[in-house]
């Protein structure tokens, strides 16, 4: 398993990237950062703060670089990533985990639903050119062209504020206490259909565009004519012939988009005051948390990558190709 | 005896483009294909013999477009019009009438489904009654047909060489027993070797199964050695038809001439090998009168002016139709051309 | 290879023509390409003369509170009565300037790891490539916020370069493929075996020919940046003093222009990214039915196919027998049957 194998060593290595960025930025920066937050916090800062601040940039004077990153890499098997001054003293860590659920639910069903609903509608119109359907296009090119969060702003505005039928802000009426009930499931549902609905509307164009694309250039494939040939039915040369083959560039397609719709999700959420990750990321921006931010990147990195393995996995299930022993 | 027609091709007429100003890519192409007879396709690439048997079976891929022509298979219910076809018939009798064998062995394999079930798919569609297990077992049979292990009806396409994509090709195509097989330059990604047991085991198939072939190839002595009737092809026109062995012994058009003599001979005496001069014409651009008067070394001034029509040859052999103005009544074939 | 086999962008280009300049002159004809290049150059008018043309300071304070849109004020005002359209005019150069900057150096960046990994190979190609990947799979957006949020200045040629700096992957991951295919083809072998050195087969043989893609690479990125630039901006981790369309917004969010049914406050900032973006896409598709002809399905002549009842399709070729063409060619008895003038499905 040649193809598992490598790509099983990328991930590795953009872990361990993601994490040795985490760890540089802070020290290579021009400028003092912390000793600015000192300052302004004017020493209403706790030791525990301060001293969480300046393992993270590494301002300790006595320890070296090296010993620094190998102390730094033990924190982080041990789950700690720092004290949030936002929230403070809740560990970083916390914060961050009380958060993901929301985000992981609101961009699995988003991303997957704006994959599964483009590539749909990008089979129909690359199967059948010059139907009107071809004039999906171009509303599409306007869509992929519109910014998330303003889409998502359009949406409060008109379904929100003008009318009223979803609301405004949050992820759950304010009057629940988080925990599965179908009460309170129904609020979150209810809640994260206008945030999830933009982010599929301002995702699905390009989802359209590349399988239209990849429809046409499969389509002329020797083997979709030779299904033609056999005379079978339509839907089985379309799906299984033609679209079966064109989703492929779709699927590791995904998978390197997904820090792009995550990108994307996280400002959704901050439009929306969602309580998830993005959100968290809005306020500790707002105030200048910087473990809070860096455990957020952190975390979403290796979020990314988990989604993108399974990506993979997928890949291989498609393609027997993949799955060739060498 | 007259034999029986399995498939007339009358005046096909086939152009590329959909704008003011398409290629005629097929102008007026008549033939027809006798029942359990091999009929070949000769002509250099570009001269419109894929395009004959890709409009004829209504598989040519857009940007072209049949203009006019019919194209009548004797099915067992009488003759029917292909090209009046609505697409549940077309489909219906489609690998059933007539199956193809495509060029590119690498690529008329679908890559992601197991050779079984790209096998299976098409009796499934055609004949929806069978189980599961008979059409698993039909599979089986066809690819030991071709000389495959039957257990290779696991595997995919990836997992095959090139040969022995090209023999599943040709089991898939003898899954209906159609009454017609088509071979588009089947063998051109293979070696020499491989070309040969493909189309022994071919002809052996055709001898047991009785079915009839359109074989198609730039290769003219191949085509002598396996067909029964022979049209040459030049520009979207059909300029000779003969019985192989008088296409070998005296061809009767300088296109055919040259065409025969680009090839080394498989049996028989040598013969000095000699390429036709120039290169096949644009389609968009056809030079008046005969298309292939620039590159004729017999070239007349008439040829230029005059569109040659296919008709019976100077000595009107039977059978044997010609598109060259040497053969008008009154002019005299130059030696190469005549016995 | 180290990544996923198939890439939807590597369509082959046709190196013969690429040179051609009648072929650029196509590019141009393209009615889509066309359309995007000239919204293009409307706001690249706007980004020079902008400041110039506003009829006030953006930055003004004034007693026009909340107005919404009249003759005074064409995009209304904001809640400290300031011009809506003035703060759109002044703030069209930052945002193509940033997003121009960023596709610079983006796509030079690009170029370098692409191609130089495509051309060189071996382990060389492992690592650039793995870098590439590796840039394309970490989430742009929470990076910039890290890097931007902890600069002392994060000002527009800084957002533009920090951009740049994690936006170049995909750019390089489409070219490395391009050029792989390149490097296969007989005038590159045929240079090889000239023994021209391998930047001068770089620079004359193959970059020429990528040209297309280059663009196309430029063009997305310069979209990309831009996007990400108004957003950063209305996170409020940039700069919130310069003028541009992001900070427009940040100013609606922070001041509740939604729930003050502000819309003209938002709406035309909006719609001025959508409408440079769509420019973009609108040229980008221009190039991809440039580079891959088989999706441009004689587009012009859609008119006259669906005139003539005919829907291009794989596996059911059209007949059509109406159009007023006989066949010209020679006709061996003539069929009994005359043809109907039955027109097409």
């Amino acid at each position: 398993m040649r193809f598992v194998l490598r790509r099983c060593i990328f991930y590795l290595v953009t872990a361990w990237a993601a994490v040795t960025v985490n760890f540089v930025i802070p020290r290579v920066m021009p400028g003092d950062p912390v000793q600015a937050l000192i300052n302004r916090y004017q020493g209403q800062l706790s030791t525990d703060a301060v001293e969480s601040l300046y393992a993270l940039f590494g301002l300790d004077p006595d320890a070296s670089i090296w010993s620094q990153y190998v102390d730094y890499w033990g924190r982080l098997f041990a789950g700690d990533l720092g004290l949030s001054f936002t929230f403070f003293p809740t560990p970083v860590a916390d914060v961050i985990l009380q958060s993901l659920p929301w985000t992981v639910a609101l961009v699995g069903v988003a991303s997957v639903l704006s994959f599964a609903v483009g590539t749909l509608i990008g089979v129909m119109i690359g199967w059948r050119r010059g139907t009107w359907a071809d004039g999906i296009l171009p509303v599409t090119a306007f869509l992929s062209a519109v910014p998330y969060f303003w889409l998502g702003l359009i949406a409060i505005m008109l379904l929100a504020v003008t009318w009223p039928v979803f609301p405004t802000s949050g992820g759950y009426d304010g009057g629940l206490v988080p925990g599965l009930y179908p009460e309170f499931i129904g609020s979150a549902l209810w809640h994260s259909i206008l945030p999830a609905g933009t982010v599929v509307i301002s995702s699905v164009a390009g989802w359209i565009l590349g399988m239209r694309n990849m429809m046409v250039t499969v389509s002329s494939e020797d083997y979709v004519t030779v299904a033609q040939a056999k005379g079978l039915p339509e839907r089985q040369v379309m799906f299984g012939y033609a679209a079966r083959n064109a989703v492929l560039p779709q699927v590791s397609g995904f998978a390197l988009s997904l820090g792009f719709i995550v990108s994307g999700t996280l400002v959704m959420e901050m439009v929306f005051s969602y309580p998830g990750v993005g959100f968290v990321l809005y306020q500790a921006t707002g105030g200048q948390d910087y473990p809070l931010m860096q455990g957020i990147f952190l975390i979403i990195t290796l979020a990314v990558l988990v989604a993108n393995m399974l990506a993979d996995v997928a890949y291989v299930l498609l393609d027997p190709r993949t799955r060739q022993e060498a | 005896m007259t034999p029986e027609p399995v498939l007339e091709i009358r005046d096909l007429a086939v152009d590329y483009g959909y704008g003011a100003s398409p290629v005629h890519a097929l102008r007026g192409v008549s033939l027809t294909l006798h029942k359990g007879e091999v009929l070949g396709i000769a002509g250099e690439s570009g001269c419109g013999k894929s395009t004959l048997v890709y409009a004829a079976t209504r598989l040519l891929p857009p940007p072209g477009v049949i203009v006019g022509g019919e194209v009548r298979f004797h099915g067992d219910d009488g003759p029917v019009d292909i090209l009046r076809m609505t697409d549940q018939e077309l489909r219906a009798a489609r690998w059933q009438d007539t199956a193809i064998v495509f060029q590119g062995a690498m690529n008329s394999l679908n890559p992601v489904y197991r050779v079984g079930r790209q096998l299976t798919d098409a009796i499934a569609a055609h004949r929806p009654g069978s189980s599961r297990a008979e059409r698993e077992e039909r599979a089986r049979e066809l690819l030991t047909m071709v000389g495959i292990a039957p257990e290779r009806i696991r595997a995919f396409p990836h997992q095959l060489s090139g040969g022995m994509r090209q023999r599943v090709m040709i089991a898939m195509a003898m899954a209906l027993e159609p009454k017609v097989l088509i071979l588009d330059e089947p063998t051109t990604a293979l070696d020499v070797v491989m070309q040969r047991q493909i189309l022994e085991q071919v002809m052996e198939l055709r001898d047991r199964l009785g079915f009839s072939v359109v074989f198609i190839t730039h290769d003219v002595s191949l085509l002598i050695e396996v067909a029964d009737h022979i049209a040459i092809m030049y520009a979207g026109e059909i300029v000779e038809q003969a019985r192989a062995s008088e296409v070998y012994r005296q061809p009767r058009h300088p296109y055919s001439h040259g065409l025969l003599h680009s090839f080394p001979p498989l049996h028989g005496p040598r013969r000095p090998l000699a390429g036709i001069p120039g290169s096949p014409p644009d389609l968009q651009a056809l030079p008046s009168g005969c298309p292939f008067s620039p590159r004729c070394p017999e070239a007349m001034d008439v040829c230029t002016d005059v569109h040659p029509d296919l008709g019976p040859t100077a000595a009107a052999e039977p059978g044997r139709r010609v598109a060259c103005l040497l053969h008008t009544e009154g002019r005299t074939l130059p030696a190469s051309l005549s016995v | 290879m180290s990544v996923i086999p198939v890439d939807a962008a590597a369509a082959p280009v046709d190196p013969a023509a690429v040179a051609a300049t009648r072929r650029r002159l196509l590019f141009l004809r393209n009615g889509k390409s066309r359309l995007g290049i000239a919204i293009l150059l409307g706001f690249a008018v706007l980004a020079v003369i902008g400041p110039w043309i506003a009829p006030y300071d953006p930055s003004a304070l004034s007693r026009d509170v909340l107005q919404a849109p009249s003759g005074a004020h064409w995009m209304g005002t904001t809640h400290t009565g300031q011009d809506v359209f003035s703060q759109i005019l002044v703030g069209t150069r930052g945002v193509l300037v940033v997003g121009m900057i960023a596709g610079v150096v983006a796509t030079a960046l690009a170029v370098l790891v692409g191609v130089s990994s495509g051309f060189l190979g071996g382990l060389a190609d492992e690592i650039l490539s793995a870098l590439a990947n590796i840039f394309l799979v970490i989430p742009a957006l929470p990076l910039v916020i890290i890097i931007t949020g902890q600069l002392p200045d994060a000002g527009g040629i800084t957002v533009a370069l920090v951009l740049a700096f994690t936006s170049w992957g995909w750019g390089a991951r489409v070219l490395r493929a391009q050029t792989l295919s390149l490097r296969k083809r007989d005038f590159v072998e045929a240079a090889r075996a000239n023994g021209e050195s391998t930047w001068r087969i770089v620079w004359f043989e193959t970059l020429p020919n990528l040209t297309a893609v280059i663009a196309a690479s430029f063009v997305g990125t310069v979209t990309f940046a831009i996007l990400s630039q108004v957003t950063l901006a209305f996170i409020g981790v940039t700069s919130i003093s310069d003028w541009n369309w992001g900070t427009i917004l940040f100013w609606a969010q922070s001041n509740q222009a939604l729930a003050r049914g502000a819309w003209w406050w938002f709406v035309p900032a909006g719609l001025c990214i959508a409408l440079l973006g769509t420019a973009f896409t609108l040229i980008n598709f221009g190039i991809d039915e440039f580079v891959n002809p088989r999706l441009r399905l004689a587009g012009a002549s859609a008119r006259s196919l669906r005139r003539r009842g005919i829907v291009p399709r794989i596996g059911f070729t059209a007949v059509v027998r109406d159009t007023g063409c006989p066949p010209s060619g020679p006709a061996l008895d003539r069929p009994a049957l005359a043809l109907s003038k039955e027109a097409t499905r």
